[in-house]
């Protein structure tokens, strides 16, 4: 069978699977819909919170940023698994204590007041459809790769699903579709990883294959890596481009933004006890972290058979993959010197993304409209492939490559689900039951949560289908504005019983307001902002800008706290209850 | 224990035993997140070009440091946390279930 009709295969046993999934565990109450019952298993929760967690954009994009970035990609392995043990350790516990459906929920009682519920809404509705916009998008990119449909037909087809599934069973088919989406993605993303593995190093497990021999060479993939770059004029593998501060500033602002996405707390609010909390955010890494730590194999190993492959070869000859994914515009051949070899160097071949002009050249390859470049290189390649590849740069059979397509579907509808749930819960729980309709009936919240995720998935369609100009810049926004307004605020929450209702509203505003208007300011078209270190605030990137922003909530809370009313008795009994696990 | 205080007393014990807890909790705390900062933003940011003068296998530590070893670091602090904690609830009679 061909591996077109075995995707086919893969992704609709894969989405019966969800749905058959999704009709036994539909949910019957708000508190089903909204937290499960609050009945997971920490394991059960675990699996969950990792599907939930990666995205398309950790399953297709992450191995192939670190194959081209190198030391610099390290940036995004500890930022998204340090966040965990914040969650778990400052966050989680005292969250499921507390025992409600929301982080608003939290905001808003701890600081006895509507407009920081308010402003929690705000803040969690911007985070979490920044991050949708981009998920949709994955969904529809993997459809179209994998099932040659227009990127149009695989959002619509990804919004059904996820439709079905979320508004059907809520929370509670949410997490057990999850569970399975993780078994898929899991299994998927390390197949071709350990055949890669044993391929290069006779090492079975890709972790260590990275630091092993590499097969008849007496050294180490890393380095051969290394020097095979720095003999192309790269810098080193191992060796990072970006300042000590700005690395320094955007784990930061991606582990602290982690712990503050409201998908992810949420979680949380599912499992039976404060223990279980704990435990159910260390199997969540134990399960994010066999992904993570695999990654960085991937993308090493990608490079060098990337380098190995294409570098000095005449391209009458190079590897069937290449002209694949150079006959669906994802790799660019020019051949700048005239000699029918391919020269892989430092710097863009050409200026812009690949045009393609009718008909081929003399060796065969597509030819190409784009102005070439001063340098040496003559080849682009977009790094999204590198995972999507590996199984035809390793030789491995077509249901591997099938699976990698459920595995990537299954990563980015996972994501989307999550969302879109903690969405309609802010706005039938929080805007419409606790602020402006209290008397509504269970009945009517609980048709009003499923109105609010329809309408929240054609919203996420809409915007995967028509992304906003820098739809590629938006993770960095959610990011950002989770470190810099949600996280403080339930910190302080929890940590200081002083912060009262005034110092948490002007806090989440200082983070909110600062962060967002420096992103916009560089990312957007608007201002016509240099985006380089030179004009950055102390060469902080607007990717790390998050953790300046997280500071200043913090002190302006603090600040605005010590001028103000002191919090009331009884807040600060509610405080002390959540924080003692024991129900008394 | 000291069951034979007078009755009065009981409500003063029960703060004064939610303050200790908090005070152990707190302390592990800061351990186990000065832990976390040292792997990430210490092994792996600041002095990753030290390091990096270590070998281990065929890997550059800081690198490693950077790119796994931080991770591995981090679940095992989690689940450190989660049984400390459960023996000082335990000690404190604040399982919770």
């Amino acid at each position: 069978m061909d591996a077109q009709l075995l995707t086919y295969i893969f992704v609709g046993l894969s989405f019966a699977l969800y749905i058959g999934i999704a009709i036994w565990s539909r949910a019957g109450s708000t508190s089903e819909f909204y937290v499960a019952g609050g009945h997971v298993h920490p394991i059960a929760n675990g699996m969950a919170t990792a599907a939930d967690w990666m995205s398309a954009a950790s399953f297709i994009s992450m191995a192939g940023i670190i194959a081209f970035a190198g030391y610099d990609a390290s940036v995004y392995l500890m930022g998204w698994t340090g966040g965990y043990v914040l969650l778990a350790l400052l966050l989680a516990p005292y969250l499921r204590k507390f025992g409600q459906f929301t982080v608003p929920d939290f905001i808003g009682e701890r600081y006895y007041s509507k407009a920081a519920r308010v402003v929690a809404v705000i803040c969690l509705i911007v985070v979490s459809f920044t991050y949708i916009a981009g998920q949709m998008r994955g969904v529809g990119v993997v459809f179209s790769r994998f099932l040659e449909m227009p990127i149009e037909w695989g959002v619509v087809t990804g919004m059904g699903v996820v439709f079905f599934y979320a508004v059907l069973g809520g929370m509670k088919g949410i997490t057990y579709t999850q569970v399975a989406q993780y078994c898929v993605l899991i299994f998927a993303y390390l197949v071709p990883a350990i055949f890669i593995s044993i391929l290069m190093t006779g090492n079975p497990v890709p972790q260590l294959g990275l630091g092993s021999g590499v097969v008849g060479e007496g050294i180490s993939v890393l380095e051969k890596l290394d020097g095979a770059l720095v003999d192309l004029g790269f810098s080193a593998f191992t060796a990072g481009t970006k300042s000590t501060i700005d690395v320094f500033a955007i784990t930061l602002a991606l582990m602290v933004g982690t712990a503050g996405l409201p998908h992810v707390i949420v979680r949380f609010f599912t499992v039976p006890h404060v223990a279980d909390a704990r435990m159910s955010a260390g199997y969540a890494l134990v399960f994010i972290a066999i992904l993570y730590t695999t990654a960085p194999a991937v993308g090493a190993f990608a490079r060098l058979n990337f380098i190995d492959s294409v570098h000095q070869q005449p391209y009458a000859e190079a590897p069937q993959w290449v002209k694949s994914w150079e006959g669906i515009g994802l790799i660019a051949w020019l051949d700048k010197n005239g000699d029918g070899v391919i020269q892989y160097a430092p710097g863009a071949p050409f200026e812009g993304r690949p045009e393609y002009a009718e008909g081929t050249g003399a060796n065969g390859e597509r030819l190409l409209t784009n102005a070439p470049t001063e340098n040496a290189n003559e080849i682009s390649v977009d790094r999204d492939i590198m995972v999507l590849a590996n199984p035809e740069i390793a030789g491995l059979p077509a249901w591997v490559i099938a699976l990698v397509a459920a595995g990537g579907v299954a990563a980015a509808l996972s994501t989307a689900a999550g969302l879109l749930l903690v969405i309609s819960t802010a706005i039938s729980h929080d805007l419409l039951k606790k602020t402006f309709r209290p008397q509504i009936t269970e009945k009517t919240e609980l048709m009003a949560a499923r109105g609010a995720a329809a309408a929240a998935i054609l919203v996420a369609g809409y915007l995967g289908i028509n992304p906003p100009g820098f739809v590629a810049q938006v993770v960095a926004l959610a990011f950002g504005l989770a470190a810099a307004s949600l996280f403080p605020a339930i910190l302080m929450g929890i940590f200081f019983k002083h912060i009262n209702r005034e110092g948490a509203v002007a806090g989440m505003l200082a983070g909110l307001v600062f962060t967002l208007a420096y992103i916009v300011y560089f990312k957007s078209p608007w201002f016509g902002a240099v985006n380089d270190a030179q004009h950055w605030l102390f060469g902080i990137s607007p990717e790390g800008i998050g953790a300046i922003g997280m500071m200043l909530n913090f002190i302006a809370a603090i600040a605005v706290s010590r001028f103000t009313s002191p919090t009331p008795a009884g807040v600060r009994d509610m405080v002390d209850a959540i924080r003692i696990p024991e129900d008394a | 224990m000291t069951d034979d205080q007078p009755l009065e007393n009981a409500s003063a014990r029960q703060e004064d035993r939610a303050r200790r807890y908090w005070r152990e909790n707190v302390k592990l705390l800061l351990v186990l997140l000065s832990i976390w900062f040292i792997v990430s933003f210490g092994a792996g940011i600041l002095f990753v070009d030290a390091l990096n003068a270590v070998k281990i296998g065929g890997f550059k530590l800081g690198f490693w440091f950077a790119q796994q070893g931080s991770i591995v670091v981090f679940v095992i602090l989690i689940f450190v946390y989660a049984f400390r904690m459960k023996k000082i609830d335990k000690r404190f009679g604040a399982s919770g279930k």
